[in-house]
């Protein structure tokens, strides 16, 4: 599956023989149809791997989009060109390949995935004053450090819990207040210990109990202590915030042991709103909902390119989505700017106000760097499938709470 | 805080089924510890390997996990076997510190395979039983690591049958005693050494299939166990078989235990407490008075 991605044999000789073309022709034929370079930076070996394929499958598919229909308008048709680096799932590797980029002369870089990385690789770009485009890293101090070169388009971590716990107010007194306990699961690591100290101060706030909250490491051999005390707790909801492998177990474990709390509430969990997840643990997955990014469903386009993706038998991850708008969102303020020169896009992409992306969102406007047009959704596991259940004006079904036993 | 009689006794249930595994993991280290004379680096990283291979054999050939046991043990076994007589042993050259070594070079050379051949992707088995459970009065019991329990107890029993029985188990328990005595009666100690470290590989090959139907795999997976099964193997006694069963079921206990007290990020520190009274209190471990 993975390989479709690679460059093979016979597709870099064709790379090869186009290239070798150009150099071929006169100068001022090389003129016209200049190309404008930039980097794709995801991390695809390594822990992050999975998720780095799906942030490059997005950008490549809005790449190809753009130069099949004309290039850059602003620029004369020029094409977009990719200098894709692989982060290798650390900040180091990411921090290098900016500086590859820079070498090779790119005029902006989008993608990142990982806090850690987009906290390096922005630092990197902003000594070049290098245009970034930070995919998905969530952390707020990516926007919070003054560097003028770095723009986040999906919402951070404030943003989102934020959201995550209006939401979950509406969603509690629409059904009647069935919850009032809750239990906190969370790794015991930078993501999820922060997380339940935020859920900590701010759910008694709300209404909500806590009765008690269970930290796990990572990578957890065992999850039937966690689960024995929730069932011997039998909280309304429970709230985790875990890596992909240790909710799956989580999941599964209550699952064996017949534990069914009223909802279970995730919030920029690794497993809550992936196909992978629902494909595989049907059972187990049925009900869970999660505050997270996501696609607008109700856009035609997010629909087209779902249906792209899974007719290569890949899964449409939230990554997909969000790189195709970040790269759209970057050749539009090319565009505008009408150059490739760095300090134009940069103020092209402060004054942005681009609308044409597959998102949630409302119109793209930057305030130190951050996209506060930029929303999560809530979505649930419904029907082996992953619905949008809040905001309305995206929502594709209705929440259903609390999850019949 | 306190806990339902009904939820301890199923921490200590849980804890004993765990154990058993772990005890499975240990069996391997401590024989060959017994026998060689050695900690075998390499341990945690042929676990991997075997679970790696349980996880390729079900996705490629639909293999229930349970049947895997039936080629995947002699493979290993001939593995072990290999690898002792054709590389640790000839690049050992007699001394003791070099196996060590060869051990540890191993490891790394094993798990930088699978990170190259299945990439750092965590991966998981679904099967039908996965989910299943068995009731037993209040208790819940998950079918798959019951099974687990009593193959691992049947695993060991019978490697005890063999090494007490048989005359291939008496050519061990010669070489492990006095190596140079029984190569002077005609015992080939090169192959004794290699048919120890085959059958460690096999019990690890057991072990990874009952763990695969509730567990996942990744290249790193196997040093999370093997730390556990180097304290069973100090608890119980180096190169004790009922040490080592004994041992892992204790350990599977205290485990789960300080799990459900102290939560499941400090649920090891019984585990290590226990290593360090061990060290000092009775440095021979349970069953090590012998040596």
């Amino acid at each position: 599956m993975k390989n479709m991605m690679r460059p093979t044999r016979r597709s870099i000789l064709r790379a090869g023989a186009a290239s070798a073309a150009v150099l071929a022709m006169p100068a001022y034929l090389r003129a016209q149809s200049q190309s404008v370079k930039i980097g794709i930076l995801q991390p695809v070996t390594g822990a992050l791997a999975q998720d780095g394929d799906f942030g490059r499958m997005g950008a490549e598919m809005a790449i190809k989009e753009i130069n099949d229909s004309g290039g850059l308008k602003g620029l004369g048709g020029a094409k977009l060109e990719m200098v894709f680096g692989d982060a290798r799932s650390n900040p180091e590797a990411g921090t290098q390949e900016v500086e590859k980029m820079q070498a090779d002369g790119v005029a902006a870089i989008v993608g990142g995935f990982a806090s850690p990385i987009c906290l390096a690789a922005t630092q990197a770009a902003a000594r070049y004053d290098l245009p970034y485009i930070v995919d998905v890293g969530v952390s707020d101090p990516i926007v919070q450090r003054g560097l003028k070169n770095t723009f986040r388009f999906a919402p951070g971590f404030g943003i989102v819990t934020g959201v995550a716990l209006d939401n979950l107010v509406k969603l509690n007194d629409g059904a009647g207040k069935p919850a009032k306990t809750v239990v906190l699961v969370h790794e015991d690591g930078l993501f999820g210990s922060g997380l339940a100290k935020l859920m900590q101060t701010e759910l008694p706030k709300r209404g909500f109990e806590i009765l008690e909250t269970i930290a796990h490491p990572t990578p957890a051999r065992d999850m039937s202590n966690v689960a024995l005390r929730i069932r011997s707790l039998s909280p309304d909801l429970v709230i985790p915030s875990s890596y992909y492998g240790e909710f799956v177990l989580l999941a599964r474990t209550m699952q064996q042991q017949r534990i069914r709390p009223k909802g279970v509430y995730a919030v920029l969990n690794g497993a809550a709103s992936n196909y992978r997840f629902v494909k595989e643990f049907p059972d187990a997955a049925n009900g869970i909902m999660d505050c997270n990014h996501w696609y607008d469903p109700r856009n035609p386009k997010a629909l087209e390119l779902k249906k792209q993706v899974e007719a290569q038998g890949k899964v449409f991850a939230y990554n997909v989505p969000l790189n195709y708008s970040c790269v759209k969102l970057l050749a539009d303020a090319i565009n505008r700017a009408g150059s490739a020169d760095r300090a134009k896009i940069i103020e092209a992409l402060n004054t942005s106000t681009f609308k044409d992306h597959i998102m949630p969102y409302g119109e793209t406007k930057f305030v130190n760097g951050q996209n506060m047009g930029a929303a999560p959704v809530n979505t649930q596991v419904q029907g082996n499938d992953i619905k949008v259940i809040f905001p309305d004006s995206f929502a594709d079904a209705k929440p259903q709470f609390p999850v019949a036993g | 805080m306190m806990y339902s009689p009904a939820i301890i006794a199923e921490a200590v249930v849980n804890g004993l089924m765990t154990g058993a595994i772990y005890a499975l993991i240990a069996l391997g280290l401590t024989l060959v510890y017994g026998v060689l004379h050695i900690i075998n680096f390499a341990h945690g990283a042929l676990l991997t390997a075997a679970m790696f291979a349980v996880w390729a054999v079900h996705v490629a050939f639909g293999l229930d996990p349970y049947l895997a046991i039936l080629p995947l043990t002699p493979l290993f076994f001939g593995l072990g076997y290999a690898v002792q007589r054709f590389v640790i042993g000839p690049a050992s050259h007699g001394s003791d510190s070099n196996i060590l070594l060869v051990t540890l070079g191993l490891s790394i050379a094993i798990e930088n395979a699978l990170l190259a051949g299945f990439r750092s992707d965590t991966r998981s088995l679904n099967t039908d039983y996965g989910f299943q459970v068995v009731e037993l009065g209040p208790l819940l019991l998950s079918k798959p690591r019951l099974i687990g329990f009593g193959a691992a107890v049947l695993v060991t029993v019978l490697l005890w049958l063999l090494l007490s029985r048989t005359d291939t188990g008496k050519a061990i328990r010669a070489v492990a005693k006095e190596k140079l005595g029984a190569s002077l009666v005609g015992i080939d100690v090169a192959h004794v050494y290699a048919v120890t470290f085959g059958l460690g590989c096999a019990c690890l090959a057991v072990a990874a299939c009952l763990l695969m139907p509730t567990f996942y795999v990744n290249p790193r997976i196997g040093q999370a166990f093997v730390l556990v099964a180097f304290t069973i193997v100090v608890l119980g006694g180096m190169g004790s078989i009922p040490g080592a069963l004994l041992g892992g079921l204790f350990i599977g206990v205290v485990e789960s235990l300080c799990g459900l007290f102290l939560g499941d990020s400090l649920g090891q520190i019984g585990i290590f407490l226990i290593f360090i009274l061990v060290l000092l209190v009775r440095p021979t471990g349970m069953f090590g008075a012998k040596a």
